[in-house]
């Protein structure tokens, strides 16, 4: 169980795996998510399911190498095993035929927007996909996604392919009804931006949140975020919520609580790499 | 006859100002001779009252006396034969309470150490394991019955274990990535070592032939009614009172702010106090305000020493008469350092620029009428508004009954608590489908959720012979 049988590189340090585990791919639907545990010493590392297959059993997942978990999951070759995977967590996208659909993907978030597209689709809306990265390099998914889509976007923050930056979706909106929005990327800004463009057109425009998580199933209150004055826990109750009732600073915050520890977490990787997993338990 | 000798024998315990500063053990057991000696104070009295005060019934004075003859591994047998986590009960049960105020010589003097002498004995198999003979049982024969058991707390593992033995095949599924519920997440190394979790785990699936199943949360992976269609006959649900709850007031998603189980999860399951060695860090300030005085709170304050806070406070609306957490763990922590600040309530907490705790606004109460549960309702004191500078805060007022099983299980009733509607032998309103501990009782303790399952276990043993 838990076998990676493929791997790809998507981007630079963006990379895909596909992990064995049939009860998961049986279950899962789009926005939800798994916990990786993936070594005795390690994190739970939450990642929202990039596509399942159930016939074959498999999940993909995609992550961006950034901490010291995603550069050690990173190391994983195709034939071994990740220790442990739990899920699918959180609550599936409301999956109806709403007419029109804009599915919105940034960055390493693009991989899990392929599975929304796609479920979109195949409820019988019609979908206009936008994606985003900060440069050309780092868009992922584009031609999978443009074969998925009935209108395909591509933005870039430094214009070095499509569209340079969020400006354009008005013309979006403009150009036709949208009966709604979906928003997946792990920037906060990006998120609050995209939540912005659409408050004017009165979408309902959903947001995939992605807090700090530890057990993932309700049980300490990590994830909590603030949907329209109320507290909520992200692995229970969403992840998905309105954009429009998000408390984005506080989400950003709490997001960066641990930040000066993933700073030391990275450096005793980078420096110490693997002796670290050999150090005998103390207690 | 002679006088019996009302005097316990002591058992040693690390200093408080070594201890403050380790993750390791408090309590460090009685050695051979310190046990004898104290089972030999055990009158053997006709009419024992502390059989009845544990909710397992173990046959207290039978190993008791076992003991005083020297005889480890018959000690061990009478155990063992209705207690499956001894070394875990021996540490965390509230004896005083139970077993031990039922004592008949607690009415002169000391009753016997019951708790310190069922963890030396266990704690003597697990050192022992060969010699012992506990590790070859004899199971019934197999009956050819399937049963799940959602949950490896304490209720879950006893259930399991009973169920084991009597025949029928045992599938706990645990939705954390390490077995043993509240004894792994919750309650702390230097009260509950975890190799000892282990090593109790280690019995059940070794020994016994029960299957594990990690990372398998019910509810999301797999329902309660896929379970029942799969093959399994019956589900035990033993999935505990998890959830947390906050104080509810301003504030309190500030960072620096956690549940007690958040903080409880981060040192004890993810082993944070070994950071950066183990990957999930804690942060702890220097002045850290644990709200509430159960033993969860006590178990917070302590970790919170131990990680390096300087000044640690209890905070208490009530006195420390009300506080409901065990006389030894209230004198453990207050051994360490742990400051007491009794009628206090926190109204809101404070943050800096930056979103991080750096106060707590705190209102003076006193105490008033009893109210329903026989405590005194403690009261505001008008005008007694202050500020407490703190830079952690901890939430520590009970958990609730997490919802993701009863969410997904139709047939199910719960109550207006959430917790699950059982009859005294855990039989719910769905058939096939019983439940015990915290999610039936809400947040209780580690025997009584073993007492829920194992009722639980001799009703769906008598149930299956039946009907099935």
């Amino acid at each position: 169980m838990n076998r990676i049988v493929a791997k790809r590189e998507l981007a630079p340090k963006i990379k895909l795996i596909e992990v064995e585990n049939a009860g998961i791919a049986a279950k899962s639907r789009p926005g939800q998510f798994v916990i990786l545990h993936i070594g005795e010493k390690g994190e739970r590392v939450p990642l929202t399911i990039a596509g399942a297959n159930p016939a074959k059993g498999t999940i993909k997942l995609v992550f961006n190498e950034v901490g010291k978990s995603t550069q050690q999951l990173g190391t994983f070759d195709a034939g071994e095993e990740i220790l442990g995977v739990a899920g699918p967590l959180g609550n599936p996208t409301v999956m109806e035929n709403f007419g029109t659909v804009v599915c919105f993907g940034g960055g390493v978030m693009i991989g899990p927007l392929v599975y929304e597209v796609d479920a979109f689709r195949k409820v019988g809306n019609k979908v206009i996909t936008v994606i985003g990265a900060r440069m050309k390099e780092l868009l992922i998914c584009e031609e999978e996604l443009r074969a998925l889509s009935d209108e395909f976007y591509v933005c870039t923050d430094d214009g070095s392919e499509g569209h340079q930056g969020l400006d354009f979706l008005k013309e979006v909106f403009e150009r036709g009804k949208v009966d709604r929005v979906l928003v997946m990327s792990v920037s906060t800004a990006t998120l609050q931006a995209v939540s912005e463009i659409t408050r004017p057109y009165g979408v309902k425009t959903i947001v995939s949140l992605t807090p700090l998580m530890l057990d993932g199933t309700g049980m300490c209150g990590c994830c909590r975020v603030s949907i329209g004055g109320q507290t909520k826990f992200a692995c229970v109750d969403g992840p998905e919520f309105d954009g429009h009732e998000v408390d984005w600073e506080l989400l950003e915050s709490r997001k960066r609580m641990y930040s000066s520890e993933e700073r030391i977490s990275a450096l005793s990787y980078k420096v110490f790499g693997k002796e670290f997993a050999l150090l005998k338990e103390t207690a | 006859m002679t006088k019996p000798n009302l005097n316990q024998v002591p058992m040693n315990k690390q200093e408080p100002n070594v201890r403050r500063y380790n993750p390791y053990e408090v309590a460090l057991g009685y050695t051979y001779e310190q046990a004898i000696e104290e089972a030999t104070r055990c009158i053997q009295c006709k009419k024992p009252g502390c059989i009845d005060g544990c909710p397992v019934a173990i046959d207290i004075p039978g190993f008791i006396k076992a003991l005083a003859e020297g005889d480890v591994p018959g000690a061990a047998q009478v155990i063992w034969y209705t207690n499956s986590l001894p070394a875990i009960c021996g540490r965390v049960c509230p004896q005083e309470t139970q077993c031990e105020e039922a004592c008949n010589l607690a009415k002169k003097g000391a009753p016997i150490a019951i708790g310190r002498l069922e963890r030396f004995v266990a704690d003597w198999v697990r050192e022992n394991p060969d010699e012992s003979g506990i590790f070859k049982v004899k199971l019934a024969k197999p009956t050819g019955k399937k049963t799940a058991v959602i949950g490896s707390g304490p209720a879950g593992l006893t259930c399991a274990a009973d169920l084991a033995k009597l025949g029928h095949r045992v599938t706990i599924f645990e939705a954390l990535h390490l077995p043993g519920g509240v004894c792994a997440y919750g309650i702390p190394e230097f009260r509950l070592p975890k190799g000892i979790v282990r090593a109790d785990v280690n019995y059940l699936t070794s020994v016994l032939g029960v299957e594990l199943k990690l990372n398998h949360a019910v509810g999301k992976l797999i329902t309660v009614d896929e379970l029942l269609c799969s093959g399994y006959d019956v589900v035990f649900l033993g999935i505990g009172a998890g959830a947390p709850i906050f104080l509810n007031i301003p504030g309190e998603d500030s960072k620096g702010v956690y549940s007690a189980n958040e903080f409880l999860v981060r040192l004890n399951l993810m082993k944070s106090y070994l950071f950066p060695v183990f990957d999930t860090p804690v942060k702890v300030g220097r002045r850290v305000a644990v709200i509430g005085a159960g033993n969860v709170a006590m178990d917070a304050a302590r970790w919170a020493l131990r990680v390096g806070a300087d000044e640690v406070y209890i905070v208490y609306r009530r006195t420390e008469a009300e506080m409901p957490a065990r006389l030894e763990e209230k004198e453990n922590a207050k051994e360490e350092g742990v400051i007491f600040k009794q009628l206090t309530l926190p109204t809101r907490v404070i943050s800096d620029e930056h979103g991080w705790v750096k106060a707590m606004e705190c209102l003076g109460m006193e105490l008033g009428e009893p109210d329903e549960s026989g405590r005194r309702r403690p009261v505001p004191v008008e005008g007694s508004e202050f500020i407490m500078e703190v830079d952690t805060v901890i939430p520590a007022i009970g958990t609730q009954p997490n919802p993701l099983v009863p969410r997904n299980t139709p047939g199910l009733e719960t109550t207006g608590w959430g917790t699950i509607k059982a009859d005294e032998n855990g039989r719910t309103t769905k058939l096939k489908v019983w439940a015990g501990g915290d999610i039936v009782s809400g947040a209780a303790t580690v025997i009584s959720a073993m007492g829920a399952g194992r009722r639980a276990a001799t009703a769906i043993d008598s149930w299956l012979r039946d009907f099935s």
